[in-house]
């Protein structure tokens, strides 16, 4: 390893070759202020276009100042950091952002998260010196997603995601000088663009130039209205991760409270969207042991490997780049809708409440959520299965608004029936965790053993792609699990040559799976953060009593007073779905 | 135009062979150079021989083209390549057109030699499509080497191989930034990367990519053939050989020049440029292109080259030359090139994006007389933050001709902002037309020519313009037969 000698800020430094000066500063505990940089750092990922040049340092001997992002540390380098012609041109920068800065932080979504607006403040800006026209653009909202790009920064964060993570292309710089912006191609909208609404690209920027569609009005104005009855579900990732807006570790698991918050706001029953997790499973890994069985029997009709269906990024995703093959992944449907289906065809019914004056409010990390439950076929006469999608951070809104103490509520439970859940479902809500979930349930059932280990720690991680190969009582089912939709499409782009091995294979759009939603309070970028979600959800699994999908009681009884059987005709009608060719529907880039 | 105190390198063959006829530029050495560094010289002595040369690249960097060429043979990779800036992006340059249209062999041959002494089999000449002859001319050009056997398999019977091909830029002037240029060719958008990695380490798909200028590949076949102390012992200490200008503005002479480094702003403007236009006087003359600065008469000793114009607050640029007179409004003037800058600025980053739109609305603000002393202190201020944090060298220079005509005419922005006045009466809003008493017979036909009624005055009585009215047409001024009507 070579060794580089530096000063910064006087301080003498000894770092790895290559090492550019922020990160040698950053490990002297020196700060320099940055905003276009974002490092993702579990997936060797750096956005470092050097656009902002906030980060400006004066290095001894150079003409100009350097942007410490992407100035490599040389041999005998002097760096100050903080040298007043720094300081000067850093503010003078910031100063010239907000000259074409609309001033809505009383009324901007991003208000309190603003990196530019918490940049400001540091900086000291009280004064703008150089005031001028402003550039400005057409808001366009999507079913999911704002964008507001007179907020725009120019970071191409939000590039980078969508284009090297997620490698979807929706979003790229267009026009020049003063007018350029991040958008999609002739600033079109997002909507006839090839977005999957996965949100990533909200989750990192770092203004309020994009921000998710508010559902929390239509929520609070549902519950004020007397004449509903308003149910909740709650995805598995949001109790991971729900805490961290109260000021809690990351990592906190806060099932209980969360139910209690919801109780409080109103809702009249609060319900578990890992009871349709569970629901999936059943659905889901019995048409994975359908068509594996059908493939062993040499049946040529049958599609390998069999996808897994529950994330809606990704379904938007193989709809948009990958039509031909939509035939492989699961019919299932997603839990969300799966609950949706369930609550207002059976327990409207035992309820004896008209499915029209059931209001279902799903509570999810993600956006692409949002444009789900307004999906077409997902509605009955104009009446949606789910009629509101509001994410982690919407609900951590709700709770501040209604001025409830989250850390002091007590631990309550979830309502029945359909709030009772399984260890495997709660897994969902990571990268490997459906597979998993499939696998406890699917080898019981085809192999009628107990099985006596139910961790497959092989399946868990937050490697790019991972493998594995599980033994079904001598059949060796080849297991692929990808998320990140970049990581997605190289499994996708294999089937389709033919190459792939596996027979099933678990997609997540968002990288770390559901724990890193669109929807999710802020990580930036750091994968530790997602690696304790993740960890909380694998110790609520650990702890529950139940830890595989077709133990649960309520699935049980649902299946003997309603259903029948997993895949039978009314489970086809209401727990299954089918996908469309929307490349027609899409404006290609270029 | 005077040919004396000219030398014509680069411009050697320009509209003495015939551009099509491959037999017209071998007649005059043509691929010899090729020939002999196959043959005699190999990588590691022509390259050494460049570096003696003292060539300096002409796309307006200045840097040492030899040492360039030493970076990308040394960086081991399985594809290099050669590629041509034939963007010219400056409004009013043409000297790689000129080239190009006159000569293109001597850039075919060059970008041969290059390749070979880098190690690189393909070549690429990004040109921008407005420039259909000089596209037309290299295609031809391109054509006769292939059937020559001097480009293809196997050049002079040795195992280097070499082709070119032909990239189209759209006009963006960015695209001339030579990682622009790359990302352009690439087929991504065309804007600037920080640099390092250099094209010479990462370049054109990431592979190690020398990039030099027409005008830089132009003279490189005679330092070859005639040795580098041949081409060093022309020009200053620092800067080796010749340059091609565009010369233009109020100068008798306009057009190119190709002049030995070191001639004075004096020579080229008076004896060359055969002074100014009209008789008026000079008042500056602007180098660089559209982000040069502004010099005047105190430098018209300066003897050019790359180091003594930065010194002056100028710089070399791709050589465009715009000569300036009394009739010449310098707010004006630095106002017209930010126009450009603001207009050709990709936009990637802060200060250039949105800085350089400040500037250009603090001097429009001056010129239409409502600027204040605390303008030209933001002037400066905003200039030198732009200069000092810019990504790319758009923007790290696009400030000079605001710094430069603060520095050497102040007292021109003084009179806009004090007096609200325009010497020159380039600025319209300053600009007034006044009807002196005595002069005026009362004919009236300005009050009836003016369009917008502002004049006013009883029919043999002298008139009047009403200032709040008049839009400063100027009409009156044309229509008065007496000379009554003055600007000011
Ligand atoms: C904004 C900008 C525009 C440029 N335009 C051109 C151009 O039109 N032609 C050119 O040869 N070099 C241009 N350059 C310089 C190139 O980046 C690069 O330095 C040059 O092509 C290298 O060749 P040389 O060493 O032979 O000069 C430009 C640079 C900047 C910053
Ligand atoms: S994006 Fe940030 S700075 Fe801009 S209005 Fe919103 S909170 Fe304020
Ligand atoms: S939501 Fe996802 S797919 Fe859509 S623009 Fe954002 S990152 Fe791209
Ligand atoms: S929309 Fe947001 S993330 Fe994208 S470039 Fe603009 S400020 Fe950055
Ligand atoms: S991974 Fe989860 S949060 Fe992300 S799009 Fe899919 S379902 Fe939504
Ligand atoms: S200085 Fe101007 S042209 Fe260069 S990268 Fe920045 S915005 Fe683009």
């Amino acid at each position: 390893m070579d060794i580089v000698k530096l000063t910064i800020d006087n301080k003498p430094l000894e770092v790895e070759k290559g090492t550019t000066v922020l990160k040698a500063a950053r490990k002297a505990k020196i700060e320099i202020p940055t905003l276009c940089y974002f490092e993702l750092d579990g997936m060797k990922i750096e956005n470092k276009p050097g656009g902002c040049r906030v980060c400006v340092v004066e290095i001894a001997g150079r003409r100009n100042l350097a942007p410490a992002c992407t100035t490599v540390c040389t041999e005998g380098m002097v760096v100050k950091t903080h040298s007043i012609r720094a300081l000067n041109a850093r503010r003078t920068v910031v100063e010239l952002m907000l000259s074409d800065h609309p001033f809505d932080c009383l009324i901007c979504a991003k208000s309190g998260n603003c990196e530019l607006q918490t940049l400001a403040h540091k900086l000291g800006i009280r004064e703008i010196h150089y005031q001028g026209a402003k550039s400005t653009y057409r808001k366009d909202t999507s079913p999911a997603i704002i964008r507001d790009i007179d907020k725009c920064i120019l970071c191409r964060r939000c590039e980078m995601m969508c284009n090297d993570v997620q490698s979807v292309g929706a979003l790229s710089g267009i026009y020049r000088g003063f007018n350029a912006v991040v958008a999609p191609a002739f600033e079109m909208n997002l909507e006839k663009s090839t977005c999957t609404y996965c949100g990533q690209c909200v989750s990192v920027c770092p203004t309020g130039a994009l921000t998710e569609v508010d559902h929390s009005r239509n929520v609070i104005n549902s519950l004020a209205d007397p004449t509903k009855i308003v149910v909740v579900q709650t995805a598995p990732a949001v109790r991971a991760a729900l805490g961290e807006e109260f000021g809690m570790e990351p990592g906190s698991l806060v099932t209980g409270k969360m139910v209690a918050a919801l109780r409080r706001l109103g809702f009249n029953y609060v319900f578990d969207t890992d009871f349709a997790a569970d629901l999936t499973i059943m659905e889901e890994g019995t048409e994975l042991l359908d068509r594996l069985g059908k493939f062993l029997k040499g049946d040529k009709s049958v599609k390998l490997p069999i996808l897994t269906s529950c994330c809606p990024g990704w379904v938007n995703f193989f709809e948009a780049n990958f039509p031909e093959m939509r035939d492989i992944p699961s019919t299932a449907k997603s839990p969300q809708q799966m609950f949706g289906a369930i609550a207002k065809n059976y327990f409207a019914k035992k309820i004896g409440v008209d499915r029209k004056n059931m209001v279902v409010v799903s509570v999810m990390p993600c956006l692409a959520k949002k444009y789900e439950c307004a999906r077409e076929e997902f509605s009955v006469n104009g009446d949606p299965d789910v009629n509101y999608s509001i994410s982690t951070r919407e609900l951590a809104d709700l709770i501040k608004l209604a001025n409830i103490d989250f850390n002091s509520l007590p631990e309550e439970d979830f309502d029945r029936p359909l709030g009772e859940s399984t260890g495997a479902s709660v897994i969902f809500g990571t990268t490997g965790g459906v597979i998993e979930a499939a696998v406890r349930t699917a080898y019981e059932i085809h192999t009628g053993k107990t099985l006596n280990k139910v961790d497959f720690t092989e399946l868990r991680g937050l490697e790019n792609i991972r493998q594995a190969s599980i033994d079904f009582n001598g059949v060796s089912i080849n297991i692929g699990i990808a998320h990140g939709l970049g990581n997605a499409r190289k499994l996708l782009e294999d089937i389709r040559a033919g190459k792939s091995k596996f027979h099933a294979i678990e997609i997540m759009a968002c990288p770390g799976g559901c724990i890193g939603g669109g929807g999710q309070p802020y990580h930036h970028g750091n994968f530790e953060i997602l690696k304790k979600r993740a960890a909380a959800l694998y110790q609520e699994d650990a702890e529950k009593p139940l830890r595989k999908s077709h133990e649960n009681p309520y699935i049980k009884q649902l299946y003997e007073e309603f259903l029948g059987k997993p895949m039978s005709e009314i489970s086809h009608h209401l727990l299954h779905t089918h996908y469309f060719d929307k490349s027609a529907e899409i404006v290609v880039n270029e | 135009m005077a040919t004396h105190k000219q030398l014509r390198i680069a411009l050697r063959n320009c509209g003495v062979i015939d551009p099509e006829k491959i037999t017209d530029y071998i007649e005059r050495d043509g691929y010899s150079a090729l020939a002999k560094v196959i043959n005699e010289l190999g990588t590691v002595r022509t390259i050494d021989l460049m570096k003696k040369s003292g060539l300096r690249g002409r796309g307006g960097g200045g840097f040492p083209t030899g040492l360039k060429w030493e970076i990308a043979s040394k960086n081991y990779a399985d594809q290099k390549y050669v590629v041509c800036n034939a963007d010219e992006g400056d409004p009013g340059a043409f000297m790689d057109r000129s080239v190009l249209e006159g000569d293109p062999h001597s850039v075919i041959e060059a970008m041969a030699i290059c390749g070979f002494s880098i190690g690189a089999t393909k070549g690429l000449v990004y040109i921008r499509a407005e420039y259909p002859l000089a596209i037309e001319r290299l295609k031809i050009a391109i054509n006769q080497a292939r059937e020559y056997g001097l480009l293809g398999k196997n050049i002079f019977g040795s195992d280097f191989d070499f082709d070119i091909e032909l990239r189209y830029g759209a006009g963006a002037f960015v695209c001339g930034e030579e990682t622009a240029l790359i990302h352009s060719m690439e087929g991504k958008r065309g804007e600037p990367t920080v640099k390092p990695p250099f094209p010479a380490e990462s370049g054109y798909l990431e592979k190690p990519t020398n990039v030099n200028n027409v005008e830089t590949f132009a003279n490189i076949p005679p330092i070859i053939l005639k040795g580098a102390e041949w081409f060093a012992s022309i020009g200053s200490e620092k800067s080796k050989g010749t340059k091609v200008f565009a010369l233009a503005g109020k100068i008798n002479n306009v057009g190119l020049i190709e002049v030995p480094m070191g001639t004075t702003l004096r020579e080229v403007i008076y004896d060359i440029g055969g002074g100014i236009k009209d008789g008026k006087e000079f008042k500056a003359v602007q180098t660089g292109g559209p982000s040069g600065g502004c010099l005047t008469k105190k430098h018209l000793d300066t003897a050019i080259d790359y180091d003594n114009l930065i010194a002056a607050g100028s710089m070399m640029g791709s050589g465009g030359m715009v000569v300036m007179d009394e009739d010449d409004c310098m707010v004006s003037i630095a106002k017209f090139y930010l126009e450009f800058t603001v207009e050709e600025s990709c936009g990637k980053c802060t200060p250039c994006r949105i800085g350089n739109k400040r500037l250009f609305e603090i001097l429009e603000k001056i010129t239409e007389g409502k600027g204040t002393m605390e303008d030209l202190d933001k002037l400066r201020n905003l200039s030198n933050t732009i200069k000092d944090t810019a990504l790319c060298g758009l923007g790290q220079t696009s400030p000079n001709p605001v710094l430069s005509t603060m520095d050497n005419f102040m007292d021109e922005y003084l009179e806009h902002i004090n007096e609200k006045r325009c010497r020159a009466s380039q600025c319209k809003a300053l600009t007034r037309y006044i009807i002196d008493a005595e002069q005026c017979t009362g004919c009236t036909i300005c009050a009836r020519n003016c369009p917008v009624n502002a004049i006013k005055g009883e029919r043999k009585q002298p008139h009047t313009i009403n200032q709040d009215i008049c839009i400063k047409c100027g009409v009156c001024y044309e229509k008065c037969k007496f000379n009554a009507i003055s600007v000011k």
